[in-house]
């Protein structure tokens, strides 16, 4: 599950010229992955984008969820206008930005991902891999973000980073997290970017790879 | 035990508890204001709610060590308020307190709504006010108050 | 018009008991005395045992501070009773306050002769004690101005604090309060005429209002003394469980940490009791941290661990046989040879429920070695003051017991062991000297017993040739918290084994049942249990409305009219209810949109009858209850303004019977349910939006008020449900549709 697949190149010899060559092919080797490990690697995002922790927060009704099991959030909680709530009744008015010790989870302005970015229809059906894939690569719906943005979101948003710790129930035990670490899940994220973002059952190269 | 700088119903106060104080116990404990209840202390019922720098924060989950400089308002600051004057008229004009003691908590909702929304639907109410626990059951004629807040608040001859 | 036939001679609920209470010394009580009806002008014996400089006190500066003998917890009575004692002495209602009475002899319930607040007696009880006390305020006022100015009492009239002479002479009320109080004391009284109340039955605004809105209204849980600790128990997992081993090193290490103890539990009568371990400390979150740091082993053996699916199966097992006898009206075969296909048979669970007030327990007190002082949010001042004292060592006089203004109570705040007191008596008397304040957490609430018990019935109802119910064999199976508790409350609620409070809703129906046959079973389990808003008819009025409902759907007859159809001639409270109800629910009843059905249901709880109408649709798979129509008879109304809140909320508290997360259940001795996230109660979008109240016209005595509108609305709600599902809904709490 978490293995990649490597690329090997086999060099022999070990002129000037070669030594250049082997240098110019082990960076390619680093920087570009080929379109079945940015597959591979997607697969790996899309089980950390489907867990709980997430989808949860990108619903399509107009209330987040919760738990293990998603159901309805308590407290009758609503996305409101912007995703953030109703006056009196904000995601912050509980969510502060870290966990609580009272069973509250937390992180630096709690909200709700926006329609566009629901991964799931209004039966809490959750979206095909396919689907999903062509739901964060559209940059009309995903905020206008391009590969390396969805990178940089993965790596450093606050809502992410809480996935990967998201805290404890009021009775102490903790919260299921992710299949990935978040090392792993930005590694996978990094490998899927710099190979065009491809989603399954597309036969182009995805649209979002930075010259 | 760290000493922290607070803002208060305008007023500044200084205390010296430890970080995972929650806010609610060091307004009662601390600075003696009990106003604001504990229900749950677990955000479910909405008794503890403050306004964070103008946001309603359920003072039982929020560390006194993550308030910073954002200005607390609590219940007993609202009456100098215009909107939290005319909302509490109404709560008292329409008869809405039972045993009261949620009513702290329903009133900086009820006030947080109106000052964002002067005029609220009947659905806009429900959300607001939907995560706030009554157990006497006065929804009804909380819904009524808002209403007549609401009335109130509209500019003279206007409908 | 079916004639009733003579009550069973095992149950009358109309009975008038007399017993002794043995601890208080032989003191006669009388429960469920009907009133003397109406409220007319009489010559009233002024009552000497209620002295009226106990319960008035008129300032100098024209203030009038009215004692209340009840505790204030939401249903206005801070406000009611006052109205009563300030209409018959004239008084300034503008200058009137309310205080909450400390315990103390005057403030007893002048039939029970105990302080307390419960069954919905205040009105009913302390009416005419308060019109008494203000009209015997009133003539000493009178007499004193007449004395002045040298003319007859007969001739002077007063009005808003001020007595007017014949010759337009006046005296304003605080003028004359010194030297009226030095008078003696008149022994008969004129009582006003209804048509002279200024007051009574006026919409009257709640005293207690502007206090509770701006966040100055001291409730138990926020008393603060000079040099007060706040206190929390540990108590263990399983309900009489005993402290084994304690390590207290992280505890005793957080600052602020005063002191970490061991304390018996007590729980009553019919469980055993265990004990805890006491945090003292100087806050509540300094306690907190210690407990949560707290290592504790318990000693869980020797007790019973419940468990709510075992005991579901044990509870089922004993519906089947018949229990002790409540009720045999006829013949007790007739319903074996009705056909089976004329029998409907039903079982219905009902699980235990936690009554969560908003206000956690709490009780302060302060123990000098010889006196204390406590203030208590309490509903039974009486017994928490006596238990108070019995831990202590002192007598019941030497402790100053404060009545606190309270966050709800619903029943949780009144329990014969007066365990909450028990334990801050403990608490208080090891830190001698030292005020303590001891809280339970919600967590503590939720888990910590005195729950309305969990009942399952079965009952078989055999259906005559004209559609009415020709026979009804019914058991009742749950637990009682009043047997082997002794006098006064055992030997007045329960005789031949059958604790009244058990069967109320369902033995006593007005609706005429020939071959009617109530029994029941009460099962000893270890979870201590109690009253719940309208006590036994949470869940006897859900049997019961129900199945006359099923019956009426039968029948192919309107619900209302079936029920009209199933009285007695002499049934006037339910024919009058039943009818007003009618009246103001037809224009929307007649006019239900696409999708919404109507359901009733009634209901009578000490004399008040209530019948209920609600429009219901469902929405994301839950009831959505869009109206409620409500009618009651409950003789003369003090202040509808008070009734119609009472009434709207308590329709809603009925609601926590139906929530999906409304019950709290245990499995190998543990409660399941720990705060409002597990234990969900009606929250704003869950109630009724609107809420109708209508009130029959009556002159007869005040009958209760606070409890009457529980019962009605889950069967209500049940039988819309079935219009729109064609489902009967048997077990509660509603998890689904």
């Amino acid at each position: 599950m978490r293995s990649l697949i490597p690329i090997l190149i086999v060099v022999a010899g070990a002129s000037a010229s070669e030594r250049v060559l082997t240098n110019t092919i082990q960076k390619s080797k680093a920087q570009i992955s080929t379109r079945a490990a940015g597959l591979a690697a997607w697969t790996q995002v899309y089980s950390v984008l489907t867990h709980p922790r997430c989808i949860n927060c990108h619903t399509a009704t107009d209330h987040p969820d919760q738990g293990d099991d998603r159901h309805r959030h308590a407290f009758n909680v609503v996305r409101g206008p912007d995703g953030k709530g109703v006056p009196g009744l904000n995601c912050v008015t509980c969510h502060q930005s870290a966990n609580s010790d009272a069973g509250v989870p937390g992180a630096p302005g709690w909200h709700l991902a926006p329609l566009s970015m629901r991964w799931q229809d209004l039966n809490g059906q959750i979206f095909s891999s396919a689907q999903v894939c062509k739901s964060l690569t559209d940059r009309s719906k995903n905020g206008n973000l391009d590969g390396p943005d969805l990178l940089k979101h993965n790596n450093e948003a606050a809502l992410v980073l809480w996935a990967f710790h998201p805290g404890h129930f009021p009775s102490g035990n903790a919260f299921s997290q992710p299949p990935l670490t978040h090392e792993e899940f930005v590694t996978a994220t990094r490998i899927w970017v710099e190979a065009g973002t491809p989603c399954p059952g597309t036969a182009t190269a995805a649209k979002n790879v930075r010259p | 035990m760290p000493t922290y700088n607070v803002t208060v119903n305008g007023q500044h106060k200084e205390v010296t508890v430890d970080p995972g104080t929650p806010l609610l116990w060091v307004l009662r404990e601390e600075l003696k204001m009990t106003g604001t209840k504990y229900g749950c202390g677990v955000a479910a019922c909405g008794a503890c709610t403050v306004h964070l720098a103008g946001i309603a924060a359920r003072s039982c989950v929020v560390p006194i060590s993550l308030v910073g400089s954002r200005p607390i308002v609590t219940i007993e600051g609202t009456i100098r308020d215009p909107v939290g004057r005319i909302v509490q008229d109404a709560w008292i004009s329409e008869d809405v307190v039972q045993c009261g003691y949620c009513q702290s908590g329903q009133i900086m909702a009820a006030i947080a709504l109106l000052k964002s929304n002067p005029n609220p639907t009947d659905t806009n109410i429900e959300q607001s006010m939907g995560g706030n626990i009554c157990r006497c059951g006065t929804y009804v004629r909380i819904r009524q108050a808002i209403k007549a807040a609401a009335q109130q608040l509209r500019p003279r001859g206007s409908r | 018009m079916r004639e009733i036939d003579s009550q069973s001679p095992a149950f009358n609920r109309r009975r008038f008991l007399q017993i002794t209470a043995a601890a208080a010394g032989g003191v006669l009580v009388s429960l469920y005395l009907h009133l003397p009806a109406g409220a007319q002008t009489d010559n009233q014996t002024a009552s000497t045992a209620f002295p009226p400089d106990a319960f008035v006190n008129v300032r100098p500066n024209g203030q009038i501070v009215i004692q209340v003998n009840r505790l204030e917890f939401g249903q206005g009575v801070s406000t009611s009773l006052p109205m009563i004692l300030a209409d018959e002495m004239d008084a300034d209602w503008s200058q009137v306050v309310s205080e909450l009475a400390p315990a103390a002899d005057a403030y007893k319930d002048p039939l029970y002769q105990l302080q307390m607040t419960g069954g919905s007696i205040s009105l009913p009880h302390s009416f005419q004690q308060y019109r008494k006390l203000g009209a015997t305020v009133r003539a000493m006022l009178v007499a004193t101005a007449s004395e002045r100015w040298g003319v007859r009492p007969e001739h002077c009239r007063a009005a808003n604090s001020v007595v007017y002479g014949p010759l337009n002479q006046s005296a304003r009320y605080a003028e004359l309060a010194t030297d009226a109080a030095q008078r003696p004391r008149p022994d008969k009284v004129r009582l006003k005429n209804p048509s002279e109340f200024r007051l009574i039955g006026k919409r009257v605004r709640r005293l207690d209002s502007r206090l509770k809105c701006n966040g100055s209204q001291r409730f138990g849980i926020d008393m603060d003394l000079p040099g007060m600790m706040t206190a929390l128990v540990a108590r263990p997992p399983i309900f009489g469980g005993h402290v084994k081993t304690i390590d207290d090193k992280n505890a005793r290490s957080i600052p602020g940490v005063v002191d970490i103890f061991e304390i018996p539990l007590v729980r009553g009568k019919n469980w055993s009791s265990g004990s805890g371990i006491a945090i003292v400390a100087d806050r509540f979150w300094t306690a907190k941290q210690a407990r949560d740091r707290l290592n504790v082993e318990w000693d869980l053996s020797g007790i019973e661990h419940p468990d709510s699916s075992m005991l579901l199966g044990r509870y089922k097992e004993l519906a089947s046989t018949v229990g002790n006898v409540a009720v045999s009206r006829g013949d007790q075969s007739a319903i074996e040879r009705i056909p089976v296909a004329e029998r409907i048979v039903a079982e219905y669970e009902f699980p235990y429920l936690a009554h969560a007030p908003m206000e956690p327990l709490n009780t302060t007190i302060r123990f000098d070695g010889n006196r204390a002082e406590a203030w208590v949010p309490s509903q039974f001042q009486t017994m928490d003051q006596s238990a108070i004292a019995e831990v202590l060592g002192v007598k019941p006089d030497q402790v100053t017991f404060h009545t606190e203004y309270a966050g709800g109570g619903f029943g949780r705040r009144i329990t014969l062991d007066s365990h909450v007191q028990r334990e801050a008596a403990a608490i208080a008397k090891r830190m001698q000297g030292i005020p303590v304040k001891l809280i339970w957490t919600r967590e503590d609430d939720v888990e910590g017993g005195y729950y309305r018990p969990m009942f399952v019935h079965r009952v078989e109802v055999g259906v005559g040739p004209d559609a009415m119910p020709a026979a009804w064999k019914h058991v009742i199976v749950g637990q009682s918290w009043i047997i082997k508790t002794g006098p006064p409350w055992e030997t007045a609620l329960v005789k031949d084994g059958v604790d009244s409070l058990a069967i109320e809703g369902a033995a006593d129906t007005p609706y005429f049942i020939p071959n009617f046959h109530v029994s029941v079973h009460h099962p000893e389990v270890n979870v201590p249990v109690s009253q719940w808003r309208s006590v036994g008819c949470t869940h006897n009025c859900f049997v019961m409305e129900t199945l006359i409902d099923e019956l009426a759907t039968r029948a192919k007859i309107d619900p209302i009219d079936y029920r009209l159809r199933l009285l007695p001639q002499n049934a006037n409270k339910r024919r009058g209810t039943l009818t007003l109800l009618r009246q103001e629910s037809t224009s929307w009843r007649h006019d239900l949109a696409r999708n919404h059905a109507v359901g009733i249901a009634a209901n009578e709880y000490h004399e008040t009858d209530v019948a209920c109408a609600v429009d219901v649709s469902i929405e994301n798979n839950r009831p959505r209850i869009h109206r409620a129509t409500v009618a009651v008879h409950m003789g003369l109304v003090v202040n509808p303004l008070t009734v119609e809140s009472q009434f709207q909320g308590g329709l809603v508290f009925g609601l926590t019977q139906l929530m999906a997360k409304g019950a709290i259940t245990l499995k190998d001795g543990l409660v399941q349910q720990q705060n409002f996230h597990n234990f969900v109660p009606p929250y704003m979008s869950d109630a009724p939006v609107a809420i109708d109240v209508h009130i029959v016209p009556s002159s007869e005595a005040p009958t209760a008020c606070g409890e009457c509108p529980v019962p009605v609305i889950c069967p209500a709600v049940a039988n819309a449900l079935f219009k729109l599902t064609g489902k009967r809904y048997r077990t509660l709490p509603l998890t689904a549709l």
